[in-house]
Order: structure tokens, then C-alpha cells, then sequence
């Protein structure tokens, strides 16, 4: 089980704590209803799925309550950073991983 | 008292009582402190199971948890039997009865041992290759022999009737393994004030001290092993948990264990957990999990009576057993001299020891033969004879020539150590392959782990306790505990290591009979490379093609040998073969370990609303709506379901119905921006209705298709009390949440789910305002002032309430919100009133015959995630003027505006009386070849007393444009026409819900 860094509480909590919400950064269209049909594809439909470096939301669902966002590795599940939702993506380039 | 094979002067068990068990229900007495394998052998029993494929006559191989053979089931009582056990962990308790498995019908009689002679018959690969064709033998032949034939034990047929429980620990320093080097290291981990656990799978903890002749602090190894037990539980930082197993490595040094607490005792204490799962978070994980001895793999191998050299050992000098009279010895490997050596000095006759090594060399060797044992080198063994026992084995030079023969009654095996790196690997750490001894061993750690003594490949006792010890101190001092505690030093000896030996297969020439690789899936050399030639190159799929390596035993003495042979016959080096995965768990973990009490009524939690009380006393038939008991319907004397339902369906409509709606989903939102958020996150327009007033509403998800709906009270300009599905309050606030915090977080709006605050009482029919007027004040529930879908706050029956006009059946009707702790009294009231007017309680039965009558939806019924409003015949609670709301451009979408979408639609059969059965399909033409198109399903189907006549919903393509057409629904004894028509059915002959 992992232990995931709450960036709103502050502190490690267990993963049972939490729940994923699916990929990070990828903000709705504020113009939604005339967008393309190819835009809609790529806004609801395309994900990066990478193996390594993956930017996502998680809610604290059983603590605070809170949707944030975490840098993990996909191939170790090492979490490399949780931050604030709005916060922008971090460099995590040097990082070791 | 009859154990002829317990030596008088050898062995730690001195003084302890005889215990009396059975065995295929034959009585024998043991020692208490002996395992099953043990006791048996004492008794000179070495026949303990048959094995898997060939069901050839097997015997004890190992002493531990790498025993492939000897597995058999305990049976305590008629519930409680375990099957698969090994014999060699099972301790023996006075009582204890045990069967021998995978055998008909007896174990020294087997007729299934034909498959042994069959054997060109049965080579790897077999079933892939035989059971092929034709198809529909799957079902009748092959499925059923293979089930008949596979498996090892017998699953028990009734409940489990043990408890079991879990725990979650914290500590600095996790030990896992209680041998010398981690003992070493938990006690220098608690000298210097860390929190320690230290775990071993035994009853005591010593690991390899129950059979090496070492010296520990001037000590026997076994008895510094125990003084060092005695003196870390007395420490209040350590904790030490023997019978324990630690079966997997999770992420961030999250480990699994396993404790034992009641296998072995005659009478357990039933309020007592028999198992206990442990969590355990370390800081550091210090991995003490020794080697595991291989087997020499050469013809005729696995006869009853030859094992491993360090079993043979166990046997002698931890449980005073000779496992025979005259003990041969084969090795590739100094270990085995010393279990000869122990043998001899026991008075045990060694006819001969084999090593296969041309020119071995050091002391044991020098020992060995100045003790007169006859020592050959460079010969190998060329089978074995014997039935039910080894009786001779046959011995010729490594490169063929003349043989010569030994009467044996044991044979004891040697061809090196395999490091145990499982928990390793499990931690995803990387092992590197060391050519000089050809093992894998722990290289690059992933997490804050280390590896100490024999499973770190470290040889030599001495070294072991050394790095035991540094890493207890490290792992003390990298957790914060620098300490004034001792720094500890420990003077160990012994005379021999586990070294790396030899992997494969010690005949190379030429040879008759099996020679097994991996016992318990009956693998031979020849199946490896049999494999090899038929064109599986990556060992994982050696491993599939031949089993070998899999089930229970997970290849602990199988895997290095059949990847050697695999690599050799490949022409590369072993490590380019690769290496299966170490999977958990590491030894077999029962079903009830991992479930803990999560079982029976403690599976999920059971909801019960306040009304609950009220509904059982007044004889309710209860449903289960994900986790609410819900009130199916009340039978009145002698009515079942369907006479239940029938009357309440009429009762509603002529005079009322009381029903207990409090399961609802509830959310206040509440804020300045209620109102635009609820815009958003709703099809439907917000802004204009007034506080007071109420609205049916639709969510989407942004793929335009139906997520929950439900009536939603505007109370003020700033809060909404929503109603969601009973299902989907929890998904619904998350699906809102995550809108408010992330995409719309400018809003000022609060979320606050209100489901468990609120009983809910609905009182729908004609007479439903007469019922409630008396129990209402301070509000006019005039239509003028009152109209239907409006919301007031006042008082009802003395407590405060948010009462809504609003109708889920058509009628004139009332949902009365109460406060939750007020709600039985609330509901006894209305019954109280109700009873005036002939009104019934009724349960959702009722409740959903009466929405379908009206042509209402249920979401998750009549929906299934890919319904648009459009499909579902709601376009109208679209606002149409609205530029954004969740879901607008998915609704957009070319397939969401395609033509011949399955569309919401009523169903009329035929036959009135016929009534369908919901998920039923539906086709257009009824004559043409199976498979049939199916054009749509039906979503829900009743009778309808109130419409005297079967009633249905189904989602049909393009049923919108199909009324009035006549479909067909095959079911299996007939087919079934019906009418496509609107959903509503009942045209409301008595006063409606608009008054």
C-alpha cells in the first residue's frame, strides 16, 4: 500500500485514504459547446498513458476531501511530488526517480 | 512406546511428552516440538503422498517450507479440514489426524500410477496438445476428466468456522527471518533504541541452528538462538513474532505477514483467531531469509526416502531421527559431508558418499574420509531402485563406465544453496547473477532494505552474524537512533557454509528413468529440454509449457535447475534465459489471512433508515439496494409478493400510500453561486426558479450521457436541497466536488452531503393531503398556495421539516423530510392518519410499478450509461438556451445525434397476461438464423394492477419512430410479440399530481 503526501493536509497518509482521479492538466474548455469535434476527442477521449513520468489527480477522498495533483512513476509507483490543484505542472527534470 | 527411529542421545526435543495422531488412519506417537514429517519418520513412515502427474510414490524431500512432496490435509472437524499442508510445518499436536492426498484407493496402492507407465503419453505440453478438438468435447469429455484429475487436495465443502484477524504495526526495523544473522540484527537495531519486529516462520526462532553443528558465544548455535529469543521479547522495543511468515514486499517497505496462532494446538480456544494478517510499514526492512538447499537431479530421483542433506541433517540433530540405516549421500557441495559426518557420529551407517566434483577439497572432505566413510568423486548417480522406499543406488563416473551398486535404505541429496530472494525481488530490488557460484543475488535496492547471511549469499556463519549486525546498528542509526545502547559483537563458528554448488542436471550421459526437476508439478530434465527443442526460448515460457516452478512451491528447489537446463540446452548463459518472477506470496496464505473478519454480515455494512423498526415489526419482505435494506413490499395475511403488490398498487391510487423514501442521495448546495453551478452541473436551467419551487433534474457526464437525476428544491436564492438516486449520492457529490475544485473553482458554493440527515416519508394518492394537513404547521397546503413541485419549511408533527410537493407516481403526493432521529415518529404519525383514510404502507416494488405506470425512468434501470436524455425521451429538460453545462458537447457528438439510437419506449405484449422478463431481447424478425440482430432489451417489466395488464420499458432502435409496430422477444420456450407504445401507460382516471 502506498503512502501518498497530502499537499493540503500536510502530511503521509495511506493510500486507502485516497482515490485516483484520472490524468492531471488537462483543463475543459472554457468555449466547450463550440469546440471541434477533434478537439472534444483529444480534450475527453486521449490520454498520454506514459510509462515513467505521470502527472495525476487524486482525492483525498476519506481525509480531506481535497482533488490535487501528484508526479509518479509509473514503473516504480514512486511518488515524486503532490501539489495544490491549479499549480502548474513542476520541472521534475534532474529528479532521480 | 514405538518410534524406532528416534535416536536416544540426539537432537533438541529431549524430555518432551509423546503425542499421539494419525496418519490414513493408521495411530502413531510423536514427540510434542516434532512436525507431522518428523513424527513419521520416526516411526519409520516415509511414504507420504503421491505426486501430481505420475502419481508416483513420494516422500519427505525437505525439513521447511521447500518441502514439494509431503502434502496432506489436516482434518480437525467436518468443517475444517486444509488440505495442501506441508507435513514438514505441520507441528504435531496430540489429536492430530492427517490424510495423504492424490490418491486411489490407497496411498501404497495407487491406480492412478498407471499414468506413470504411460508416460510417453504424457509429456510436457500434453494438454495443449491433446485437448483441442473438437469443441464441444471441452464441455462433455476433457473439462471434466481434467477437473478430476487435476488439483492436489481437497477443497473443504463447508463454511470456514475460524476467526481470523489483522493488524497494522509500525516499527523502525522489520527482521524477517530469526536466524543467526537476524537475531544479530535485531538485537543491534533494539540496542540501540530502533522499534523492532522480528519475524520467522518457525515455532522458535534459530533457523539454521536447529541443525548445523555451529558455536555462538561459546554456545551451541541452537541454544544461543533460544537465550537470544528469551532475552529480545523481554525488550520493551522489540516485538518478536515466531509462526510467522512474511509472505509479500509492497510498495514503500509495506510488508505482509502471516501469524500462526492456533495450527498448532490440540484444543484451540474458539473466541480465538486461528491467523492473524499484519501490516507492517518499517522504516528499514533488514531480509535475513537464509538459502534453500537443492536436490541433485538425476534418474529416479524422487523415490520415498531420498532428501535433502540439510532435511536429513534437520532430522538427526533438531528432532533425533535417523531417516534410515544406512544413509547414501550424493553432493555436489560440501554441506552433505557434514550431514554425513552427523550421520556416522550418530551411529548411523553411510555406505557411501557420491560427489560429482572431481576433486573436492577442505576439511569436511579430509573429515569425511579420515572418519572411513567411503568418499567417490567425479561419479555421479545413475538411478535408483526401490518401490514404496530407495533401495540401492547406482553409481558410475561422471562420463559413463562400469557401475556399481549400494544398498540403501536414505539417500540424502546435496547440489547447493539457492539464496531465499524472494521478499527481495517482491521489493522489485535486482538481482545479478554471480557466475563464480551461480546464484542470483540481491544487486541494486529499490527500497530501504538490506539483505544479511545466507540470502545475501554470505557463506560463512561467522560473516552472516557480522553483517547481521551492521545492518541492525545502520538500520538503528538511519531511523533516528544514534543510541547510547552497546555496540555489539558476537564470535561465531561453524564448519561449513552454503555455497553456491552446482544447478541442472548431474547425468549428462545417456539415461533411463525421470529425473525430476521440480517435484510437486512432476518436471523432469527431459521435459526442460523437450521444451527448449519444441521452441520456447524465455524461461518464462519454459515455465508455462512445463509447469515447472508453479503451484504452492513456486520452484523453490526446481527453479535454478530447470533454468540451468533450459540454458544449457539454449547455448546461453544463464542469466540471458532469464529468471521467472517472484510473486507473493512466498509460502501459501489462506483465504481467511487475507479476508480478516471482512465476511459473512461483516462483509460491507448494512444501512437500515429510521423507519427500519417500524417496517420489520409490521412484517416487511426486505430488499438489498447496494448497502440500504430497503422495505420490498408488507404482505398482509396469507398474500405473496404478487397479491402484496397488487393491492398496494391500488391502494395508492384510490385513496393513499406511505413510503419510506429516505434512502434518497441528499445534497445541500449552498452559496452565492448555488444557482450557476447548479447551471452547470445540471441539463436543466436553474436561474429562474423561484426559492420555493421545485425541478426535475438530469446530470450528464461530459459525455453526454446520464449520470443521476432527481428533484432538486430551490429553499432561498442561495440553497438547493438536491436529491440524487439511492445508489448515487456518494458519486454524484464526488462527481460535484471535483467540478467545484478544479474546473469551476471560482465559485463560491459549499457542498455538504445531507443523506443521512434526513428521514424522508412519502405519502402519495388522492388522499395523501387529507393524511399529512393535520401533522402540518405553518404551511398552506392549498394548491393556490401550494402548487405541485414546491418546497416549504415548517413543522410536521412537532419537528421541523422541508416538505415537497412533488409525485413520483402520478399522484397528488408529499415527501416529508424530517429530521433522521425524528423520522420513526414522524412516519408512526402518518400512519396514524393514514389508517383514517384506508391508506397502506407500500415498498419499492410498488413504488417502481407506479413510476413505470407514469413513464418514469430509473437511472441504472432504464439507463446503462449510454442513454442520452434525447434516447430517454427527456429533451425537454434540456435548457435550451443554455451555452455550457457538463455534457453539452458531448451531446453534440456525431453518435449522439445519429439516427437509430436505441430509444426509450413503451412495451405492450400481446397476450396482457404475459409478462416479460427485464434484459429480455428484443428482435424485429423473429424467423431469421440464430444469432438473431438483437435491435434492443427490455429495462423494466411488471404487472400492472392499476392498467390491468402487463406493462414494460425497453430501449429499442429508433423506437421513438417505431410506435405502434409489433416486435418479438425469443425466449427459450416461445416467443413473445409486443407493441411498441408510449411509456405512459396509466392515464390518470383519478386526481393527478397537479391537483
Amino acid at each position: 500500500m502506498l503512502l501518498i503526501h497530502c499537499p493540503y493536509c500536510e502530511e503521509e497518509r495511506p493510500e486507502l485514504e485516497f482515490r485516483h482521479a484520472g490524468e492531471a492538466h488537462i483543463a475543459r474548455p472554457q468555449n466547450i459547446s463550440e469546440i471541434t469535434d477533434k478537439e472534444f476527442e483529444r480534450y475527453f477521449f486521449i490520454r498520454s498513458n506514459p510509462k515513467g513520468l505521470m502527472f495525476e489527480r487524486w482525492r483525498h477522498i476519506h481525509g480531506c476531501g481535497r482533488f490535487f495533483n501528484a508526479a509518479r512513476d509509473t514503473v516504480s509507483d514512486r511518488f515524486l511530488k503532490t501539489y495544490e490543484t491549479g499549480e502548474p505542472k513542476p520541472d521534475l527534470s534532474g529528479e532521480g526517480r | 512406546m514405538m518410534q524406532p527411529f528416534r535416536l536416544a542421545n540426539a537432537g533438541h526435543l529431549g524430555g518432551a511428552s509423546p503425542v499421539r495422531f494419525t496418519f490414513d488412519g493408521k495411530s502413531y506417537i510423536g514427540l510434542e516440538g516434532d512436525t507431522l514429517a518428523s513424527a513419521l519418520l520416526a516411526n519409520g513412515v516415509h511414504l507420504m503422498g503421491r505426486s501430481f502427474k505420475y502419481h508416483r510414490p513420494r516422500g519427505v524431500i525437505g525439513a521447511g517450507v521447500e518441502e514439494p512432496n509431503a502434502l496432506v490435509g489436516i482434518h480437525r472437524d467436518a468443517a475444517r479440514k486444509t488440505p495442501n499442508v506441508r507435513a514438514t510445518v505441520q507441528e504435531l499436536y496430540e489429536g492430530l489426524t492427517a490424510v495423504s492426498q492424490n490418491r486411489w484407493p490407497s496411498l501404497r496402492l495407487d491406480v492412478g500410477a498407471l499414468n506413470d507407465l504411460g508416460t510417453p503419453f504424457f509429456p510436457a505440453g500434453f494438454y495443449y496438445k491433446t485437448f483441442m478438438w473438437p469443441k464441444s468435447a471441452w464441455e462433455r469429455l476433457y473439462e471434466p476428466f481434467i477437473r478430476r484429475a487435476a488439483g492436489l487436495g481437497e477443497a473443504p465443502d463447508k463454511p470456514d468456522s475460524d476467526r481470523y484477524a489483522n493488524r497494522f504495526a509500525h516499527c523502525d526495523v522489520l527482521v524477517i527471518g530469526g536466524g543467526a544473522a537476524g537475531i544479530a540484527a535485531a538485537h543491534a537495531a533494539a540496542e540501540k533504541g530502533a522499534r523492532v519486529i522480528l519475524a520467522d516462520e518457525q515455532p522458535a526462532l534459530g533457523g539454521a541452528m536447529r541443525y548445523l553443528s555451529a558455536t555462538l558465544d561459546g554456545k551451541s548455535g541452537w541454544l544461543w538462538a533460544q537465550e537470544m529469543a528469551t532475552a529480545l521479547s523481554a525488550m520493551d522495543n522489540v516485538r518478536v513474532l515466531t509462526r510467522t511468515t512474511g509472505f509479500g514486499y509492497y510498495a514503500q517497505n509495506m510488508l505482509g505477514l502471516v501469524e500462526r496462532l492456533s495450527d498448532h494446538l490440540a484444543e484451540p480456544d474458539p473466541d480465538r483467531p486461528r491467523e492473524r494478517l499484519w501490516q507492517v510499514r518499517a522504516g528499514r526492512v533488514v531480509l535475513a531469509t537464509g538459502a534453500i538447499e537443492r536436490h541433485m537431479v538425476f534418474p529416479d530421483n524422487d523415490r520415498p526416502g531420498a532428501m535433502l542433506a540439510s532435511a536429513g541433517r534437520t532430522y538427526l540433530n533438531h528432532y533425533g531421527v535417523a531417516v534410515g540405516t544406512k544413509v547414501g549421500v550424493y553432493t555436489a557441495d560440501d554441506c552433505a559431508y557434514a550431514a554425513a559426518l552427523d550421520l556416522r557420529s550418530a551411529g548411523v551407517d553411510v555406505p557411501v558418499l557420491v560427489d560429482l566434483r572431481r576433486k573436492p577439497n577442505g576439511d569436511l572432505v579430509d573429515q569425511a574420509q579420515q572418519a572411513g566413510i567411503e568418499v567417490v568423486t567425479g561419479h555421479a548417480l545413475s538411478g535408483t531402485d526401490g518401490r514404496l522406499r530407495i533401495s540401492r543406488i547406482c553409481v558410475r563416473p561422471r562420463e559413463g563406465g562400469e557401475r556399481r551398486e549400494y544398498e540403501v535404505d536414505a539417500l540424502l541429496t546435496s547440489s547447493g544453496w539457492t539464496p531465499a530472494v524472494h521478499l527481495f525481488s517482491q521489493s522489485r530490488g535486482k538481482l545479478a547473477f554471480d557466475e563464480a557460484t551461480q546464484r542470483f543475488l540481491p544487486d541494486t535496492y529499490v527500497q530501504d532494505a538490506v539483505s544479511v547471511g545466507a540470502c545475501n549469499g554470505t557463506a560463512a556463519l561467522a560473516d552472516g552474524v557480522k553483517e547481521g549486525l551492521a545492518a541492525g546498528e545502520t538500520a538503528a542509526r538511519e531511523t533516528g537512533h544514534r543510541g547510547k545502547g552497546r555496540t555489539l559483537s558476537i564470535d561465531a563458528w561453524s564448519p561449513e557454509g552454503g555455497a553456491g554448488g552446482m544447478i541442472g542436471d548431474s547425468a549428462r550421459a545417456p539415461q533411463r528413468g525421470k529425473a525430476f526437476v521440480d517435484f510437486q508439478n512432476d518436471v523432469t530434465a527431459k521435459d526442460i529440454r523437450q521444451a527448449v527443442r519444441e521452441g520456447m526460448r524465455s524461461i518464462e515460457h519454459v515455465k508455462r509449457f512445463t509447469t515447472n516452478g508453479m503451484a504452492t512451491d513456486q520452484g523453490k528447489t526446481s527453479n535454478m535447475h530447470g533454468l540451468a537446463i533450459a540454458a544449457e540446452r539454449l547455448g546461453l548463459p544463464v542469466p540471458q534465459v532469464g529468471l521467472t518472477t517472484f510473486r507473493p506470496p512466498y509460502t501459501p496464505v489462506t483465504f481467511g489471512a487475507l479476508v480478516g473478519h471482512g465476511r459473512g454480515a461483516l462483509f460491507e455494512p448494512t444501512r437500515r433508515t429510521p423507519i427500519h423498526g417500524w417496517a420489520e415489526e409490521n412484517g416487511a419482505v426486505f430488499e438489498d439496494v447496494g448497502q440500504w435494506k430497503r422495505a420490498w413490499y408488507f404482505p398482509r395475511d396469507g398474500e405473496d409478493m404478487h397479491g402484496a403488490v397488487a393491492r398496494e398498487c391500488r391502494t395508492v391510487r384510490t385513496s393513499a400510500g406511505i413510503f419510506d423514501a429516505t434512502t434518497l442521495g441528499k445534497i445541500e448546495i449552498v452559496g452565492p453561486d448555488a444557482a450557476r453551478f447548479m447551471e452547470l452541473m445540471y441539463t436543466n436551467p436553474w436561474q429562474k426558479l423561484a426559492p420555493g419551487r421545485c425541478r426535475y433534474g438530469i446530470m450528464l457526464r461530459e459525455d453526454g450521457f446520464i449520470y443521476d437525476d432527481g428533484v432538486v428544491g430551490r429553499l432561498a436564492d442561495g440553497r438547493f436541497h438536491v436529491t440524487t438516486t439511492t445508489g448515487g449520492a456518494p458519486r454524484v457529490l464526488n462527481h460535484m466536488e471535483d467540478y467545484l475544485q478544479t474546473e469551476f473553482a471560482e465559485l463560491k458554493v459549499w457542498l455538504t452531503s445531507t443523506s443521512e440527515q434526513w428521514a424522508v416519508i412519502a405519502v402519495q394518492g388522492p388522499k395523501s393531503r387529507e393524511i399529512i394537513a393535520p401533522l402540518v404547521e405553518g404551511i398552506d397546503l392549498s394548491d393556490e398556495a401550494m402548487p405541485h413541485m414546491s418546497v416549504r419549511e415548517g413543522r410536521f408533527g412537532g419537528v421541523p421539516t422541508r416538505l415537497f410537493r412533488m409525485s413520483f407516481t402520478g399522484e397528488l403526493g408529499f415527501e416529508i423530510n424530517v429530521p433522521a432521529d425524528f423520522g420513526r415518529q414522524a412516519w408512526e404519525a402518518v400512519w396514524e392518519e393514514g389508517r383514517k383514510h384506508g391508506a397502506c404502507a407500500y415498498g419499492t416494488e410498488t413504488m417502481h410499478v407506479l413510476r413505470a405506470e407514469m413513464g418514469f425512468i430509473i437511472v441504472g434501470q432504464d439507463t446503462d450509461g449510454t442513454v442520452t436524455p434525447h434516447d430517454a425521451g427527456l429533451s425537454w429538460a434540456i435548457g435550451k438556451k443554455k451555452t455550457d453545462f457538463v455534457g453539452i458537447r458531448g451531446l453534440a457528438r456525431p453518435d449522439l445525434t445519429a439516427v437509430g439510437r436505441r430509444q426509450l419506449v413503451g412495451l405492450k405484449t400481446r397476450d396482457p397476461n404475459k409478462v416479460l422478463e427485464e434484459g429480455a431481447q428484443i428482435v424485429a424478425d423473429p424467423d431469421q438464423a440464430v444469432p438473431m440482430k438483437m435491435i434492443g432489451f427490455v429495462t423494466s417489466s411488471y404487472w400492472s394492477e392499476n392498467c390491468g395488464r402487463s406493462i414494460a420499458l425497453a430501449l429499442v432502435e429508433g423506437g421513438h419512430g417505431r410506435m405502434g409496430e409489433i416486435v418479438h422477444v425469443p425466449m427459450p420456450d416461445e416467443v413473445i410479440d409486443a407493441e411498441i407504445v408510449s411509456t405512459v401507460f396509466f392515464d390518470g382516471k383519478g386526481e393527478d399530481a397537479n391537483g
